[in-house]
């Protein structure tokens, strides 16, 4: 699995920006960031879920809540100028394995 | 395993460099780079011409999803199998000049293998126009929206 290639897939999604721009003022709980969609509350869930497995956002449980929080430094370092002009390389390379780990099972 | 790609890119300076550690031995990474079909297929473009010899040149052709076409094209310096290739590397009708490429191939294990690619640009402002191409519209454009979560964040 490509991680880094999900996270910009994560980020694709104008839902999932949507929540990431709602928690980066401040952390929230799943019921509260569901309550500003329209859309049901297990699509929200798994919008959160997406994004807490590409460390976008961060879990932290608070008594019998669970709060969503940002994680910045993620954040950060996808940001990076150069991460784009990275996964275009890193596409590619992995297009290269696999096209010769065809052609070697091939022979 | 995870083998990630890596571009080390100095602030100020014209060149940069691409290493990436393959599952695969040296033998078949090199070809990948020799046979036209197999550049074809990884690099997604036509190739028109290749000639992997010293004195050599190759073009490339890539058609973008809406139709518009893209030359690349170069003269090849060095072609030592299995170890190295010196080309230079030309996108056609673009402000992005002429880059030096030496693309070093080395044997790890014996199934796997590793690249460096050191490229050389005009000026320190070519390379950074390079870096920020709009090389995949969708990664981009998630990227601007990055920034502007990011902005949002103290």
């Amino acid at each position: 699995m490509n991680l880094r290639r999900d996270v910009f897939q994560a980020i694709a999604d104008p839902t999932r920006r949507a929540i990431l721009l709602l928690v980066a003022s401040h952390s929230m709980t799943a019921g509260a960031i569901a309550s500003n969609f329209d859309t049901a509350r297990p699509t929200v869930s798994k919008h959160l879920q997406i994004l807490t497995e590409c460390e976008l956002l961060e879990q932290k449980q608070d008594g019998r809540e669970i709060h969503y929080y940002i994680n910045a430094k993620k954040m950060k370092e996808v940001a990076d100028f150069i991460e784009p002009f990275r996964i275009m390389w890193d596409d590619r390379f992995n297009k290269l394995e696999s096209v010769m780990k065809k052609y070697k099972s091939k022979k | 395993m995870e083998r990630k790609t890596k571009i080390n890119a100095e602030d100020g300076k014209q060149d940069l460099v691409i290493t990436r550690e393959f599952d695969l031995p040296l033998e078949l990474l090199f070809k990948a780079f020799e046979e036209p079909e197999l550049v074809e297929q990884w690099m997604g473009t036509k190739v028109l011409k290749l000639e992997n010899k010293k004195h050599g040149g190759w073009h490339f052709v890539t058609t973008d999803p809406k139709g518009n076409k893209y030359g690349f094209n170069g003269v090849i310096h060095e072609f030592s199998p299995n170890r190295k290739i010196t080309r230079t590397f030309e996108m056609e009708n673009t402000p992005f000049g002429v880059q030096l490429e030496f693309m070093e191939f080395e044997k790890m294990t014996d199934d796997t293998s590793k690249i460096n690619m050191h490229v050389i640009y005009e000026s320190v402002m070519q390379r950074d126009q390079v870096l920020q191409l709009p090389f995949r519209q969708g990664v981009n454009m998630a990227h601007n929206r990055i920034q502007e979560i990011l902005s949002k964040l103290k």
